[in-house]
């Protein structure tokens, strides 16, 4: 155990990503800024990544790096999306803040 | 031979089915071939059994076609009986019925909607058949709703005009308080006898109460219900007069011939039951004379010639159910088929009479038709004569047993037979009175007769049989119900009799000094005071309508105007109004801010994740 995550205890990572993901939440949360909607979003996924590779290296196995690139992937496949959003929100209503788009109501 | 029963009721089926199929596409002639040819057909299938079953040994035959429904024992086939009871029936529908329809071809050929007639009269010849052939009384209120349900349609033909289907409702609606009397019964007798077969229930019957029970009565009364709905008699008689909205024909075959004696048949063909209960034949008899005799005075000043031939047929089923009432069971039959073939040919007559004068059925707009229209006028007169009862004639026969039979029973022979001799001299007084306001004195309206031979063909056939078919009853009616009932036979001989044969001539005497001599002044007796009095009250029907209109109609119409928004709806509407609350304070979360879905969406997950913990 202490030999596959480089001597921190897997304890210590699961720690450490929560604390990862909640700053995204948090960030997602209180952030009226596109821009850093996304980079909230972005520090959630990373915290996820990080749990599965240092479950895959628990477990010894290599699911958890395979994962890890599937995220990566998906993380790139967002930021493009979510770009091209910001881009539009910028244009249509001159401003990042997200809370102009909201005209969607029920 | 016998087993072509089937094909009987088969043919106008396929003839309404071929109508509906081709919704009115077909060339007029086919459509009225197809029309009146799916009729002739199952008339000449009729003759055919007709003869066959006459010339056997067999009181009854009957043919079980398919199983209709089984639920545990109660089963219930679709199967034909066929007795002379029923026979006759079937002659008259077919035969009559007929003519009628070949009369139809040439009378409605001008109007809209050829083939949706025909479609209606063959579907109507159809149910009709199946209630005088059904073998269980399932099968019979099918074909007794079908002919109610074709009746309206009927009635209401000429659809343009609000008034005729305001007619058509009412004759549907007040033939429906009937109807549930009807089901009633039939629900009584199911639970007490076990069957809907008729045969076998009238047997459970007689096994059951062999000397009859206030539950017998009660059955019997209900069915009588039906029985005076559907042939108007007192107190449900007030759809009828207004039932003539529809063409003529239709006047001839349903309102006339074939559907108002159903009831007839009905109280017929359940004869046992009635047998056992004194009280529900006294009944019959009491409503065949109430309806005789007001029928006959209200005839006596009606102006629409329709509506005198529609009291003159309640009047007439009032004879019937009279005769039934006093255990003149052939004679009722007997007269309910001289009653057919002349009351049609009236009907048909007077229908040439007014295509002629251009849809004119005032009889006051008429007059002096006598030689313009030749053929109409005879055949009128024949048929008045059969109507009034005259020596020689089918009606002679036909009411004359009714009418000695009555006097010879115990009890109250000699009121119920005076009742009914009144009526009948009222009979020969407004028969006079059409034939003289319809065809003697001045022109008032030009004629236009343009009738071919399907129409004057028709008024020949039943010309001959309103003559000649009181010599048909007794061959075939002698032995229509055996041993029970009164025997049907001709007297001549006794006081009752010759009063009884005096009775009509005379009143056509009186009709003829009152209407076509100024021997006594009739305007003076019409417009003094009573009177004129008297004259609205009859004209009216004496004041049924206004007392249904003031008792439930108008009731019934204020408390549908209160109840306008429905109480029994504010319980759903209640529902609705919860439902929108919440959907409301729903929608105040649905606010489009992006965050506020992510904060939603976290703090359902840690709702989650605590419950998950906890537990």
């Amino acid at each position: 155990m202490m030999d596959a995550t480089g001597g921190i205890p897997l304890e210590h990572v699961i720690w450490f990503a929560i604390t990862l993901f909640l700053i995204g939440v948090v960030g997602i949360l209180i952030r009226r800024n596109v821009i850093f909607i996304l980079l909230s979003l972005e520090l959630m996924m990373n915290a996820a990544a990080v749990v599965f590779i240092a479950a895959g290296a628990f477990h010894d196995q290599a699911d958890g790096q395979v994962m890890f690139m599937f995220i990566l992937a998906l993380a790139a496949a967002e930021v493009a999306v979510a770009l091209g959003l910001v881009v539009q929100l910028s244009r249509r209503f001159k401003t990042l803040d997200i809370d102009a788009a909201s005209e969607m109501t029920g | 031979m016998m087993n072509l029963l089937w094909l009987i009721p088969t043919f106008p089926l396929a003839g309404f089915l071929i109508l509906c199929a081709t919704e009115g596409k077909l060339p007029k002639v086919v459509t009225a071939c197809i029309g009146a040819g799916s009729v002739g057909l199952s008339a000449i299938a009729a003759t055919l059994v007709g003869w066959e079953f006459v010339t056997s040994d067999s009181t009854s035959y009957s043919q079980v076609l398919w199983t209709w429904m089984v639920v545990g024992d109660f089963n219930v086939s679709i199967s034909l009986y066929l007795d002379y009871l029923a026979l006759v029936m079937v002659g008259v529908i077919t035969g009559v019925g007929f003519l009628i329809h070949l009369y139809a071809t040439g009378y409605m050929w001008d109007e809209e909607g050829y083939s949706r007639f025909f479609a209606y009269m063959n579907l109507f010849v159809f149910a009709m058949l199946l209630l005088v052939l059904g073998d269980s009384l399932l099968l019979l209120f099918l074909g007794w709703e079908g002919v109610g349900l074709c009746s309206y349609l009927l009635i209401g033909f000429f659809h343009t005009d609000p008034a005729n289907g305001y007619a058509a409702r009412k004759a549907f609606v007040v033939t429906r308080v009937g109807d549930t009397a009807l089901i009633l019964g039939l629900f009584l007798l199911f639970r007490e006898v076990g069957t809907l077969d008729i045969q076998q229930s009238l047997d459970g019957a007689r096994d059951i109460w062999p000397d009859g029970s206030v539950m017998n009565t009660a059955i019997a009364l209900l069915l009588l219900g039906g029985a005076i709905g559907k042939s108007a008699q007192v107190p449900l008689q007030t759809w009828l007069p207004d039932a003539m909205a529809g063409p003529t024909p239709v006047s001839a075959l349903i309102h006339a011939a074939t559907m108002v004696t159903a009831g007839v048949y009905l109280i017929a063909r359940m004869q046992d039951l009635y047998l056992l209960s004194e009280t529900a034949t006294l009944c019959v008899a009491v409503v065949g004379l109430v309806t005789l005799f007001i029928a006959s005075f209200t005839a006596l000043v009606q102006s629409d010639i329709k509506r005198v031939l529609a009291f003159s047929t309640m009047s007439q089923i009032g004879y019937m159910f009279f005769a039934l009432g006093v255990g003149a069971w052939s004679a009722a039959i007997f007269h309910l088929m001289t009653h057919a073939f002349f009351k049609a040919l009236l009907f048909l007559a007077s229908g040439s009479v007014i295509l002629a004068l251009h849809h004119e059925q005032d009889m006051h707009k008429m007059g002096g038709l006598w030689r313009k229209l030749p053929i109409p006028f005879w055949s009128m007169l024949i048929g008045s004569a059969a109507l009034a009862a005259l020596p020689f004639t089918s009606g002679f026969v036909s009411k004359d047993a009714i009418l000695l039979t009555a006097a010879h029973s115990e009890t109250l022979g000699m009121t119920f037979w005076s009742i009914a001799v009144a009526a009948a001299f009222m009979t020969s007084l407004y028969t006079v009175r059409m034939m003289y306001l319809t065809f003697f004195g001045e022109t008032k309206t030009e004629p236009h007769d343009k009738s071919k031979a399907n129409m004057w063909l028709p008024l020949l056939v039943l010309s001959v049989l309103s003559i000649g078919g009181g010599w048909l009853g007794f061959t075939v009616l002698g032995t229509l119900f055996g041993d029970k009932g009164v025997p049907f036979e001709l007297h001549l001989k006794e006081l009752v009799a010759i009063a009884t044969m005096c009775v009509p001539l005379l009143g056509v005497l009186v009709g003829y000094l009152l209407f076509a001599t100024n021997v006594f002044d009739r305007r003076k007796i019409s417009d003094s005071a009573p009177g004129k009095a008297v004259g609205r009250f009859w004209f009216v029907g004496w004041g049924f309508d206004k007392i249904y209109d003031s008792l439930i109609v108008n009731p019934f119409r204020w408390l549908a105007r209160v109840n306008k928004s429905d109480a029994v709806d504010y319980l759903y509407r209640f529902t609705t109004l919860v439902a929108r609350i919440f959907h409301n304070l729903l929608t105040v979360s649905q606010n489009g801010r992006l965050r506020w879905y992510a904060l939603t969406m976290f703090s359902g997950l840690l709702f989650v994740l605590i419950v998950v913990a906890l537990i």
